[in-house]
């Protein structure tokens, strides 16, 4: 382990540049620890969100040597090349300053998918049993871990391509509801997450799956919904 | 900001790649293709002096060009029927070197016979 | 474009690629069987003149071209170049059905009555 890590760091907004640290590796050290060091003890003026450090909160994705990732779960020697790591903000997303992006548009998305539950039950029913072992219960076991950090957002191509598509965690989110048996708002939700700036403008590039820190599959959930939509569509419920 | 390669290289991005430029170029080569068919209509004559330019070195390293972008485009498509119309099993991450395979012996095949 | 459209569009483009996974597969043993001794005017409309069967698979194929290719080039410049709405539309359907003329053109020179 060579005992000084050479971090450049995106600095400014979207017409910034990279400003180049030195950091003193650390056993166990991860990007955010870096990115920490470099706020506290180099630099002050260095803007950066994060909240939990355990990979539960989704705040601290940015894009570390090319790669959107979570930077709090990110071991410095997973991947630092030669001693050299790149930290940007993540991509697709506007820069407010440093590794600070305006997320407003991505979680404007959720909403726009739909991407709220919608029940019947008031509080003085009883809880409505959904077994564990039930097959549309079963579908969503790994979708609905999703901490929205935004690292498939930013790493979509689609949403690089075509500003109005919802992205990988909208239509994650849309896809865990559609197989919810309490949800009454379906048709809607199907008819806001379909055609060409839903998702069926997914091109299974696999992306979002490749990248997911949670190592979820948007792009299976994506083509379940296709699929829904199709039928939907054919009997002309849509 | 926007990705960059370092983003995009992972085996499903090639296949896209793949996909998408054999396709556009499909297309383009269809009005072509059509038009060389279409000399059959003037007649024997006419037909054999253009299937007699088909016998050109060069005419050959492109129809096998032709053939692989061909069975590329069609083993991919079917890759993608298969994720976007099964459900998800492990198996299908084998797929994108099924489609490979399938593309380069179709155009192994139609090489060997061409020459 | 209203939204069922575009799912319609989707849906049809998947169709015409399952129409024509089976097409291809039978364009490959034909062409490569047809290609085994060189290609001759004589051999090739020997074979295919007047012949009905082989002219409506022809054509079928020819259908789904035009189907695929169109709705693909639509994705393709909207995604490249930005290009959406109405004259994105109408353009890739003169191209479908430019391709669907063009391509039974091309079905009724090879397949036809054996007028040379």
């Amino acid at each position: 382990m060579s005992e000084i890590l050479r971090v450049s760091v995106w600095r400014g907004e979207e017409a910034g540049g990279f400003q180049e640290f030195e950091v003193p590796r650390l056993e166990s050290q991860t990007v955010l620890d870096v990115v920490t060091y470099i706020q506290r003890s180099l630099d002050s003026t260095l803007s950066y969100r994060y909240a939990c450090r355990v990979g539960m909160c989704g705040s601290c994705a940015m894009t570390v040597n090319g790669k959107a990732r979570w930077t709090c779960r990110t071991h410095v020697a997973k991947v630092a090349d030669h001693g050299r790591v790149e930290i940007a903000p993540l991509t697709n997303l506007p820069v407010i300053k440093d590794l600070v992006t305006d997320m407003s548009e991505f979680f404007d998305k959720w909403s726009k998918a739909r991407g709220r539950f919608q029940g019947t039950q008031t509080r003085a029913d009883d809880f409505v049993r959904v077994s564990p072992e039930s097959p549309k219960r079963k579908q969503v076991d790994e979708a609905i871990e999703c901490i929205g950090c935004g690292v498939c957002y930013s790493s979509c191509d689609v949403v690089s391509w075509n500003p109005d598509y919802l992205g990988p965690a909208a239509l994650n989110r849309a896809w865990t509801l559609f197989n919810d048996v309490r949800d009454v708002d379906q048709k809607a939700r199907l008819t806001a997450v379909a055609g060409d700036a839903g998702c069926h403008a997914c091109h299974t590039h696999m992306n979002c799956t490749e990248r997911c820190p949670k190592q979820l599959s948007p792009t299976a959930g994506i083509a379940g919904l296709k699929r829904a939509i199709l039928a939907a569509a054919l009997k002309g419920e849509l | 900001m926007k990705n960059d390669f370092r983003a995009r290289n992972h085996p499903a991005y090639w296949a896209f790649v793949v996909h998408r430029a054999s396709g556009l170029l499909l297309t383009l080569f269809l009005p072509a293709h059509f038009w060389a068919l279409g000399q059959a209509m003037g007649g024997e004559v006419q037909f054999d002096s253009f299937l007699r330019w088909t016998q050109e070195p060069f005419v050959k390293v492109a129809e096998t060009g032709l053939v692989l972008m061909l069975a590329a485009h069609m083993a991919g498509g079917m890759r993608l029927l298969m994720l976007e119309f099964m459900a998800w099993r492990d198996w299908q991450k084998s797929l994108l070197a099924v489609a490979a395979g399938a593309s380069l012996a179709a155009g192994l095949v139609f090489l060997l016979n061409v020459v | 474009m209203s939204a069922r459209a575009q799912v319609l569009l989707w849906g049809a483009q998947r169709i015409s690629a399952m129409v024509l996974a089976l097409c291809l597969i039978v364009h490959f043993i034909t062409m490569i069987y047809a290609i085994r001794n060189g290609l001759t005017a004589a051999e090739i409309l020997g074979r295919t003149q007047g012949n009905i069967a082989w002219a409506g698979f022809y054509m079928l194929f020819v259908a789904a071209i035009a189907v695929h290719a169109p709705i693909g080039l639509r994705t393709i410049l909207s995604e490249s170049l930005g290009w959406r709405g109405r004259s994105l539309e109408i353009s890739v359907l003169t191209v479908g059905i430019a391709l669907a003329l063009w391509g039974a053109r091309a079905v009724y020179a090879v397949f036809g009555g054996g007028a040379a």
